[in-house]
């Protein structure tokens, strides 16, 4: 059999200023620093069409290409793109307003109370939601909670207060007051994942053809740990996401590997397609609330806006092969084995130049690299580098070890065969895996004739291991495409 | 250097003393190389962590400094860091930790 | 500089050189690694 194709793809943005306190980096913070570190915070937060007009998130969602961005001097929030557009060929920028809406029709349990003065807004902003239709919404979402009730949960039983324009409209309670995996913060980190992967999940079957029942496999690669007391993480988001789309026909399992997560759910998919266990699966990711805000200090300390406002969510349809769309090449697959050594050159040599030796080509010969995206507006004032350029030099460093290119040359290499990396810094997101949507445009229109995507992972986090990890494929031009 | 790292160490010199203790650093990111190195010298430069206001004026190196690769017989410094070299200007890296140590009081 | 007898503490990087392949560096050269972690920031 052929190999398998990434028939379509969904990069979602959820904008959520309100819940940037609830990042685990502010929440330390205030915790520490009180009111002017929240008071600070909020000064610093964008606007719903501050954060659509905003290049980089253009890029993500489809309506700009990543070399666009080469073309806009930084810092790239002076550069708004006039007349941007919510919505874009992967997917939209939703509002925190359209976002609480679907909060309530993600929850199952009524874990989320809205309060009955701003509920009819929430829901007239979900409205034409695919989900459920007008009666279910209404239903879940109306008449909402007296706010003296609300305000009674978070006093004295543990609710979080939820928040939207300043203002208490809600909030999430905990399921049990002695179980660590069900407080009020865990699960609403865990119901936005849903609610933003199920939201991303939409895209990708509006986009693609077929139904949501067509789907056989659902994958998902979101950072989060569904479960209870006796099963931290015991999941399956992927489950829940796929509910919520309707997918009635499909199983599904979460994979969890650090910020590889999205490459091995891709790996997964496409190798259980080729086995022909199963004919679509899709990959979805949800977004991250924990990492909300993470660099907050250094946007704040640079009187820039706090760009981690946007929650990320990724999916992707995995299929076989339908003669058109560019492959995903199983014998390309590079992968940092556990033996295979911790040293930077060890780990490169892992993802880029052993699969590549495999199948006889050059570092040169791969039109394009992915590496992890990170939008380095995000990560240089906080002194946390520019990733993605740090990580195309060690490519290009590759090509220099094998006298492919001159060290001399390194810079040229990072340019053509480089981007500027433009995702948020959600973990898993940036894993290389939003420029698929790009590569396959460039690859059918003849622009490229193929991409490489590479991901690494920071295992020892966990302390459990001291291993790093990695993984890369090779998407390449369809050898039966006209 | 965040806060857990900060504490870890700093727990580290009050239990076992500071004696033949050296930090050595690994970042790609000059900029970052060069706060930890103030960090476990002269203190927290963000005034922020546990380390704030703390001067343990430990000896700092970068793996990619010069005077360390010295030090590092050839053949397992290649295999573990000589790529670096490639991608970050180690002489450079070298002259900013030597100020840290210089500024610190320590032999440069 | 001289690490014979040396006590190290390691702050590796996940996209500089990570704390692992430092040890291997410092214990060839004669240190003793008494702590050790690789940082990522991202």
């Amino acid at each position: 059999m052929a190999d398998p194709i990434v028939k379509a793809t969904a990069c979602v943005l959820v904008h959520a200023p309100s819940f940037v306190r609830y990042g685990s980096k502010p929440t330390r913070e205030i915790a520490g620093g009180g009111e002017p570190v929240l008071a600070s915070i909020e000064a610093h937060l964008r606007s719903f069409d501050q954060a659509v007009a905003y290049p980089p998130n253009q890029v993500f969602i489809g309506n700009l290409h990543p070399d666009r961005l080469n073309d806009i001097d930084p810092p790239w929030t002076d550069h708004p793109i006039e007349g941007a557009s919510p919505s874009g060929p992967f997917g939209e920028i939703v509002s925190e307003r359209t976002f609480i809406g679907l909060l309530k029709a993600a929850d199952e349990f009524d874990l989320v109370w809205l309060d009955t003065e701003t509920a009819p807004g929430f829901l007239e902003a979900v409205e034409g939601s695919p989900f459920q239709n007008r009666t279910d919404l209404e239903k879940r979402i109306l008449p909402g909670i007296a706010i003296e009730r609300i305000l009674e949960k978070i006093a004295t039983q543990g609710s979080l207060p939820l928040y939207h324009a300043g203002r208490i409209i809600g909030c999430i309670h905990r399921h049990h007051d002695q179980d660590e995996s069900l407080t009020a913060p865990i699960l609403l980190e865990n119901l936005m994942t849903k609610a933003s992967g199920a939201l991303a999940l939409q895209h990708l079957l509006t986009h693609a053809d077929g139904t949501a029942e067509d789907i056989d496999f659902v994958l998902s690669c979101s950072e989060e740990a569904v479960g209870d007391r006796y099963n931290r993480g015991g999941g399956s988001i992927a489950k829940a996401i796929g509910e919520m789309c309707g997918c009635i026909h499909a199983t599904g399992c979460d994979i969890k590997a650090f910020c590889v997560g999205p490459v091995y759910a891709i790996l997964h998919a496409a190798s259980l397609i080729k086995a022909g266990v199963f004919k679509r699966v899709a990959v979805v990711g949800g977004g991250c609330l924990a990492k909300l805000g993470m660099k907050f200090k250094g946007h704040v300390a640079h009187n820039l806006p706090i760009l981690e406002d946007v929650l990320g969510a990724i999916a992707f349809l995995v299929t076989e092969d339908d003669g058109e769309t560019p492959i995903i090449r199983l014998d390309s697959i590079g992968r940092h084995t556990i033996g295979s050594g911790s040293s930077q050159q060890q780990i490169m040599e892992a993802l880029v130049l052993n699969p590549l030796d495999r199948i006889g080509k050059k570092v040169t010969d791969i039109d394009r690299y992915a590496t992890e995206l990170h939008n380095p507006e995000v990560t240089v004032p906080s002194g946390s580098g520019n990733v993605p350029l740090n990580n195309y030099r060690m490519i290009a460093a590759l090509a220099v070890l094998r006298k492919e290119i001159d060290r001399s040359g390194i810079d040229a290499f990072v340019a053509s065969r480089g981007m500027p990396g433009f995702a948020p810094t959600q973990g898993h997101i940036p894993a290389a895996v939003p420029f698929l949507g790009h590569a396959i445009g460039d690859i059918k229109a003849g622009k490229i004739e193929n991409a490489m995507f590479l991901a690494k992972g920071s295992l020892f986090l966990g302390r459990m291991s001291q291993l790093s990890d990695g993984l890369s494929f090779l998407l390449e031009k369809n050898p039966r495409a006209r | 250097m965040d806060s857990e790292n900060q504490a870890a160490i700093k727990k580290l010199v009050e239990e076992t003393g500071a004696e033949n203790l050296v930090v050595v650093l690994g970042s790609a990111n000059m900029d970052l190389a060069e706060i930890a190195a103030r960090t476990v010298t002269v203190g927290d430069p963000g005034f922020a962590g546990p380390l704030a206001g703390v001067s343990l004026r430990l000896p700092v190196y970068h793996i990619l400094e010069p005077e360390v690769k010295a030090a590092v017989p050839a053949e397992v410094y290649e295999q573990q860091a000589g790529f670096m070299e490639l991608i970050v200007d180690t002489d450079a890296i070298g002259k900013r930790l030597a100020e840290v140590r210089r500024s610190a009081g320590l032999s440069a | 500089m001289d690490f014979r007898g040396k006590r190290v503490v390691i702050f590796g990087e996940r996209d500089g050189v990570p704390a692992p392949a430092i040890a291997a560096c410092l214990t060839a050269a004669g240190a003793e690694v008494i702590y050790s972690v690789t940082e990522c920031f991202v």
